[in-house]
């Protein structure tokens, strides 16, 4: 168990930058996850603290000491890979062990350890099977015991539940936080999944282009984005956002509501006129899609008990000024102070 | 599967009993012959079923052969035929490993140096070789027999396409786990790669054991000819006379460990691939 610090880390492909200096401290036991689109460098990242990919410019201190230069085995960390990279000739047992026999721990250890992590994920049963004879989400807790029994200093996972269908993800999803509880390991985990961010995080890094673009609690990220990135990657379905002049305010900024802050309300009496185009009813709430009269999409959450607009009907949006969060040009954050009416 | 009844099926299991046979009898009439006595093959007709010389014929064969004891040209082909196998297994694998995960400088330069070679066979550089080999004393020699032949262009790109297969996590996941690069090869790569190691085993042992015109060149100790090229030199020169049954078994004899080697290698190669299956 250890701190893990990244000051102002870089990484560059040839001439092509594509992490521009992360920094962030992570405490003892912190489950940090990495979230961003495709591309964003999130797994770049990942790969660098675990010592797969070099790092350009920067430091990145596990347990306060340096490991720019270090092998992964000597950095005290234990990966989790997307596609599990079980080695599929050997038994669950020797998938586990393997590392720890070539660290050459003694064989009686091995087996007390590997022992205590089966019993953790219920792989008792599955000891001597190969890979191949195990499911997908067996599969998912072999690579977690093969983490586990190193007992590192910091857990990384690659988007881990990715190859996993949908309700196992939700299942893993809560065994893993789980089990980060219970040992007490600090945490990497990169995902793409907003939802497996905002769920399993203590605190969450969003990442757009190679820039962090914040680093939160998921909560306070939702409630108080930094970013227009931020406010339309995190939250299902994503913030509407409204040019400027849509709305009749001065300026060349984006005014952005989460689609639960908006309420319908009858055309002509609230801050806005719009099109209803199409409703997706969800069991417990409604989605209404609507299309302002420049073309702008917006989506408004619904109770499952309020009156859907017909298709085509004119309808009025209205919202809390509270709830308003203005963005600048270059997609920043504009703290409500400094905004013209 | 398509399944045929009646007059079909019959037609076609006729159809291939007598491709069989006629593939089959040139065998037939080898065996027949080396179970003779040599006036028997002499004198036409030819016999068509086996006589009673079968033990002394094989017994002479095996202990004094012509020019040498074919159970010493078969001990050296078998020399031969598993040096060239497991030599060239050995080193395209870690050609292949070299190829696939270092980045070096002219890697790319030395696969297609590599791949080159597949357009000069034995026969070929046949000349050069032999200077080469001459010139290291290696005449009449298993490394000289074994050496020119181990280098292999095909078994490299095999082993290559193979490992470019396998999930580049896998060796992040070695890495992980603190398994240097040797220690990856070993214990992971060269398990996984079983399957290709037997199908090519089989072929390239009997692709070193027919070798023909490389070890008539450079054997001319009787001791040290294989089997293959010593069908050959028991061939009469002159005024000699042939013992055809002797000639005769050893044929037969050269065809055996092959046969031997595709159907007890069939089985292992079988399951290995139903094994790795996922």
């Amino acid at each position: 168990m250890a701190t893990l610090k990244l000051e102002n880390v870089k990484k560059s492909f040839g001439k092509t930058d594509v992490i521009h200096g992360v920094s962030v401290d992570v405490a003892d036991g912190e489950f940090i996850v990495i979230v961003g689109p495709s591309g964003c460098g999130k797994s770049t990242l990942l790969r660098m603290v675990a010592g797969l990919e070099t790092v350009t410019s920067g430091d990145i201190l596990i347990g306060g000491r340096r490991v720019n230069a270090e092998e992964p085995m000597d950095r005290d960390i234990a990966m989790v890979f997307q596609n599990y990279a079980l080695y599929p000739h050997m038994s669950v047992f020797d998938n586990m062990a393997y590392g720890l026999k070539i660290a050459k721990v003694a064989r009686p250890e091995i087996e007390e350890r590997v022992a205590q992590a089966a019993k953790l994920l219920q792989l008792e049963p599955y000891l001597q099977r190969k890979p191949r004879e195990l499911s997908g989400g067996q599969r998912q807790r072999v690579a977690m015991g093969r983490a586990i029994v190193r007992k590192p200093a910091v857990f990384l996972f690659d988007e881990p539940l990715s190859n996993l269908d949908a309700k196992l993800r939700v299942q893993m999803r809560l065994e893993i936080k789980a089990l980060q509880r219970e040992l007490g390991v600090t945490s990497l985990y990169v995902t793409h999944d907003q939802v497996e961010a905002m769920t399993m995080a203590d605190r969450m890094i969003v990442m757009n282009g190679g820039v962090a673009d914040q680093i939160g609690a998921p909560l306070e990220v939702y409630a108080n984005p930094a970013t227009e990135f931020v406010a339309g990657f995190i939250g299902s379905p994503p913030t509407n956002f409204l040019a400027s002049d849509l709305i009749g305010e001065a300026g060349d900024h984006r005014m952005g509501i989460r689609p639960e802050h908006m309420s319908l309300t009858a055309a002509g009496s609230g801050r806005l006129d719009a099109r209803a185009a199409y409703s997706e009813a969800l069991g417990a709430e409604t989605l209404v899609h609507l299309k302002s009269a420049d073309g702008t999409q917006l989506t408004v959450r619904q109770d499952a008990a309020a009156s859907i607009p017909d298709e085509g009907a004119e309808v009025g949006l209205t919202w809390d000024a509270s709830n308003e969060m203005r963005f600048d040009a270059k997609g920043q954050r504009i703290r409500e102070a400094s905004v013209a009416q | 599967m398509v399944e045929k009844r009646g007059a079909g099926l019959w037609l076609t299991h006729l159809g291939l009993i007598i491709g069989v046979a006629f593939i089959f009898f040139p065998i037939w009439l080898a065996f027949v012959a080396s179970t003779v006595e040599n006036e028997a093959i002499v004198r036409p007709p030819m016999p068509l079923w086996p006589g009673d010389q079968f033990v002394e014929n094989y017994t002479r064969a095996l202990t004094a052969g012509i020019n040498a004891p074919v159970a010493v040209m078969m001990w050296n082909s078998l020399i031969m035929a598993m040096g060239i196998a497991l030599g060239k297994i050995a080193i395209s694998l870690l050609s292949a490993f070299a190829i696939v995960y270092f980045r070096f400088p002219g890697r790319k330069v030395f696969f297609w140096l590599i791949f080159l070679t597949l357009m000069l066979p034995v026969e070929v550089r046949i000349v050069p070789t032999y200077e080469v080999i001459a010139n290291f004393g290696m005449l009449n020699s298993y490394q000289g027999l074994i050496l020119p032949l181990v280098a292999s262009a095909t078994a490299t790109f095999l082993f290559r396409q193979f490992f470019m297969t396998v999930p580049d996590e896998l060796a992040e996941a070695a890495r992980v786990d603190g398994a240097g690069p040797m220690r990856f090869f070993f214990d992971i790569l060269l398990p996984m790669s079983r399957t290709n190691i037997a199908a090519l085993f089989v072929i390239l042992f009997i692709y070193g054991w027919n070798q023909y015109l490389w070890p008539l060149l450079i054997t001319t100790d009787p001791e040290m000819n294989t089997i293959v090229m010593g069908i050959k030199q028991m061939f009469p020169s002159g005024d000699d006379f042939a013992h055809w049954p002797t000639i005769m078994a050893t044929s037969i004899l050269a065809m055996v460990p092959p046969v031997i080697v595709v159907i007890g290698m069939q089985k292992l190669f079988i399951r290995g691939l139903v094994e790795s299956e996922k």
